[in-house]
């Protein structure tokens, strides 16, 4: 973060606090807990998500001085780190989340890890036993800057009340500097018992190991835009950075400038507007078809801000093979780690793609475009999300409910406007898939780590964080049983977030994999739910459940009208139901699983009926793979 | 597939050396030497790591380094000029049969013995990689008992120096933080 960020995050600083930010000599006594309170106020920090326990209990106590730090009570510390990275998002602002030290302190792991994997500026403090028992086995003892040290940015044990301002000032610096991330500051007990003269440290921060870098090199510039110039068939693939670096304008006029078609990330999604007529879409294993045909075939990848995960490059030895590629990204562990790129840039993606705009230039070619739009055709034949009115495709079943329907027509209800939070699994690709974002910011998932249970708490955190704008959180089953004890905290903070699950009784996306790839045996992702709507009646939640398309609507319509506290919707929808596209783990990208064209799904339910006949007429066993081919259409939908 | 010396200036504070040693495990560095100790600036401890790998492993391990906010500078020594040590402690079976023989190897290799007992020497070796080897080599027929290396240890030549100007340590970390890693 910039200065001039430091600078804003400051103005929320509460007059009231002891010492004025602005340093002053005067220096007051104060106990390490209320210094950590102090450093909290000077971060900007409003909101801590947390959850009290005896060794942060002097930390809990000296809260009830500081009423600008507002502190919600999570049912879980999971729900803590989730919700503080659900915040981060939402805003860029950092979130922090609180716990005591053992089993508090172990249960943020996985919302530190999801923090960490998606670059979400977070500062999670928890308390530690003290100092004299640090090694000993105490109760509620763990070494959680030993386990979070694969998963934090950095992190810190504070072993003396003289560091804890600079290592609280640190660790905010950390997290939001560079690429952002999660920092994890441990604090024996006492530590924040302790008693010291506290001045707020004015001189700027020192890291002799820590330069986030900012712009790139010349030699480098006009290599990349020697590059762009020479290309017939590029594409830009944006990632997150965009949306983290505010370089979204920059990425538009690049793309117009130059006129390229972007292909989106998973949490690319806002880096421009979805309806931008360069826009692709979304790439990768569940991306549109005719996005990844673009990346195969094109003659230069320009990758901002993202990391060539797995999910987005299929099989790495087929990966736009006929592609020079440029990387741009802030982390130079990134540049050459999945992909060898011709161009390397290491900087702030604001600076670089003003660098290049400065000089591009490239020569539009209609044939690429063209080409692209011939696959789009194709990939809008095999829709199956269609307006109501219009030719339905035959594969979808009579009068049953599409979780795909239920996220469109939630796009089109909430006209596209809110900020989506989701959970992971088919749910998560048919929002990417079907709710076409505008804004940065307004799509929060966990991409990198996948964490089932992030979606109900990171809609709180966002709602908290955004009580201006609607926030909806859209989960499956299996993802909101995770964490569903955080509707209590959504109720007691009358947090107005408005809750979808979209609810196929079955882990769905697992379910997936194995009628694909484990011959459909189906173990252990049935599940018996509860009665959602029950479920939050009793903690005082409106609810609704939608089991067709046509009451989709009201329901939503309904749950918007609700502007205090949480509402549900249970979408019961079809158990098995497939997303589509799909690059199987390790295949080419262009290698698809694709859902049939109308003609050739019919063509497929002749064969597939003849094979019936063939079979009941003979009872002759047709060989195992062919029966499978001809079944083929199960599929369909 | 090379011989790599990568040198790293890193903040004296508690736990550096567990950061790098996960940074090895996490992303699956293959080290073959690793050491550490003080430098001529409190603040500031030097390792010395040497991996055997290709140049893109080696550059990985560089940039991943440099994550670690502890770390103040990397070089890759073998792109440059450099003079190169590991030391050796080597007990050797040596009894009055043969002990002069054992005496003259170690003359050879101008390594000195620094203790005698009835049934064995302590021979305390330096040099580069090639020569501790060759010496072990020759020794062995006696019967090594026990021995130790330190990992090699590496300086720039001349002018190649690691950057450590624009750090300052901070007064009141510097209280809190410990001689040992």
């Amino acid at each position: 973060m910039s200065d001039e960020d430091a600078a804003t995050n400051r103005e929320a600083v509460n007059p009231e606090a002891v010492n004025p930010p602005d340093g002053g000599a005067d220096a007051v006594v104060l106990t390490g807990a209320e210094i950590v309170c102090e450093c909290l106020l000077h971060e900007g920090v409003d909101i801590v998500f947390g959850y009290p326990g005896g060794a942060i209990l002097p930390t809990y106590d000296a809260l009830t001085k500081y009423p600008q730090l507002h502190h919600v009570l999570t049912r879980h510390e999971q729900g803590a780190s989730h919700m503080a990275d659900g915040y981060a998002r939402a805003t860029g602002k950092v979130g922090v989340a609180m716990a005591t030290s053992g089993p508090g302190a172990t249960n943020l792991v996985t919302g530190i890890a999801t923090a960490m994997m998606d670059s979400s500026p977070i500062v999670c403090i928890t308390g530690q036993v003290p100092t004299g028992a640090i090694g000993s086995d105490a109760f509620q003892e763990t070494d959680v800057t030993g386990i979070t040290l694969p998963i934090t940015k950095h992190n810190y044990l504070v072993t003396s009340i003289d560091e804890l301002p600079e290592v609280m000032r640190e660790a905010f610096h950390i997290a939001r500097t560079g690429r952002p991330g999660p920092v994890l500051v441990d604090i024996p007990k006492d530590v924040q018992i302790q008693e010291a003269e506290f001045v707020y440290p004015t001189e700027p921060i020192q890291l002799a190991g820590y330069s986030p870098p900012k712009t790139a090199r010349a030699r480098q510039v006009a290599a990349a835009l020697e590059l762009i110039r020479k290309s017939k068939r590029p594409i830009i693939l944006a990632g997150h950075g965009i949306s983290m670096a505010g370089a979204n304008e920059e990425l538009a006029q690049l793309a117009e400038k130059a006129q390229i078609p972007i292909a989106l990330t998973l949490l690319g999604k806002g880096a421009i507007s979805e309806q931008h007529p360069l826009c692709l879409g979304m790439m990768g294993m569940h991306g549109g078809a005719e996005v990844n045909h673009a990346i195969q075939q094109a003659d230069l990848l320009i990758a901002l801000g993202m990391r060539f995960d797995d999910r987005v490059t299929g099989n790495l030895a087929t990966y736009a093979r006929d592609s020079r590629k440029i990387h741009v990204d802030i982390d130079p562990s990134e540049i050459n780690k999945n992909v060898t790129v011709d161009v390397g840039i290491v900087g702030d993606l604001g600076e670089v793609l003003r660098q290049l705009l400065d000089r591009v230039e490239r020569r539009p070619n209609e044939a690429w475009f063209d080409r692209i739009a011939e696959w789009r055709a194709d990939s809008e034949l095999r829709e199956i999300v269609r307006p109501a009115e219009a030719p339905q495709h035959p594969a979808v079943p009579e009068g049953k409910l599409l979780g795909a329907q239920v996220i469109r027509d939630l796009f089109e209800f909430t006209a596209g406007g809110a900020i989506t939070v989701t959970d992971v699994g088919q749910h998560q690709m048919w929002e990417a898939q079907y709710y076409q974002h505008e804004r940065p910011h307004s799509l929060i998932t966990s991409g990198g780590l996948g964490t089932m249970g992030f979606g109900l708490p990171a809609a709180i955190g966002a709602k908290m964080s955004r009580p201006d704008q609607e926030v909806w959180a859209i989960v499956g089953d299996g993802g909101f049983q995770m964490t569903m004890m955080e509707l209590a905290t959504a109720v007691q903070e009358r947090v107005n977030v408005h809750i979808a699950i979209i609810n196929n009784g079955f882990l769905g996306m697992v379910r997936q994999w194995q009628e694909f790839f484990y011959e459909e045996r189906y173990n252990q992702t049935p599940m018996v739910n509860p009665d959602f709507c029950k479920l939050a009646e009793a903690y005082g939640i409106p609810t609704v459940r939608v089991t067709e398309r046509g009451q989709i609507e009201e329901a939503v319509k309904a749950s918007r009208a609700q502007t205090a506290g949480p509402t549900l919707i249970d979408f019961v929808v079809e158990k098995e139901e497939i997303v589509f596209p799909m690059v199987p783990a390790g295949a080419d990208l262009d290698d698809m699983i694709r859902r049939p064209t109308p003609a050739e799904f019919e063509r497929q339910q002749r064969e597939r009926a003849a094979a019936a006949e063939v079979t009941e007429a003979e009872t002759t066993e047709l060989e195992a793979p062919a029966a499978a081919a001809a079944l083929g259409s199960r599929f369909g939908v | 597939m090379a011989k790599h010396i990568l040198a790293a200036l890193v903040e004296n504070r508690p736990g550096v050396l567990a950061r790098v040693a996960n940074l090895f495990r996490r992303r699956s560095f293959n080290i073959d030497s690793l050491s550490v100790g003080r430098t001529q600036r409190d603040e500031m401890s030097r390792m010395t790591i040497v991996m055997e790998s290709d140049s893109a492993e080696a550059d990985r391990l560089v940039k991943n380094l440099y994550k670690l906010v502890d770390v103040v500078h990397v070089d890759h020594l073998h792109s440059q000029p450099s003079v190169v040590r590991e030391m050796a402690l080597v007990k050797v079976r040596a009894t009055s049969d043969n002990r002069r023989e054992v005496i003259q190897l170690c003359d050879i290799f101008r390594a000195r013995i620094i203790d005698v007992s009835a049934e064995s020497l302590v021979v305390e070796i330096t040099g580069e990689e090639e020569k501790l080897e060759n010496f072990t080599e020759l020794v062995r027929p006696f019967g090594i008992v026990e021995m130790v290396r330190t990992g090699m240890i590496a300086l720039g030549r001349g002018g190649h120096t690691l950057k450590d100007e624009g750090f300052k340590p901070n007064r009141s970390r510097a209280a809190a933080r410990s001689n040992v890693l």
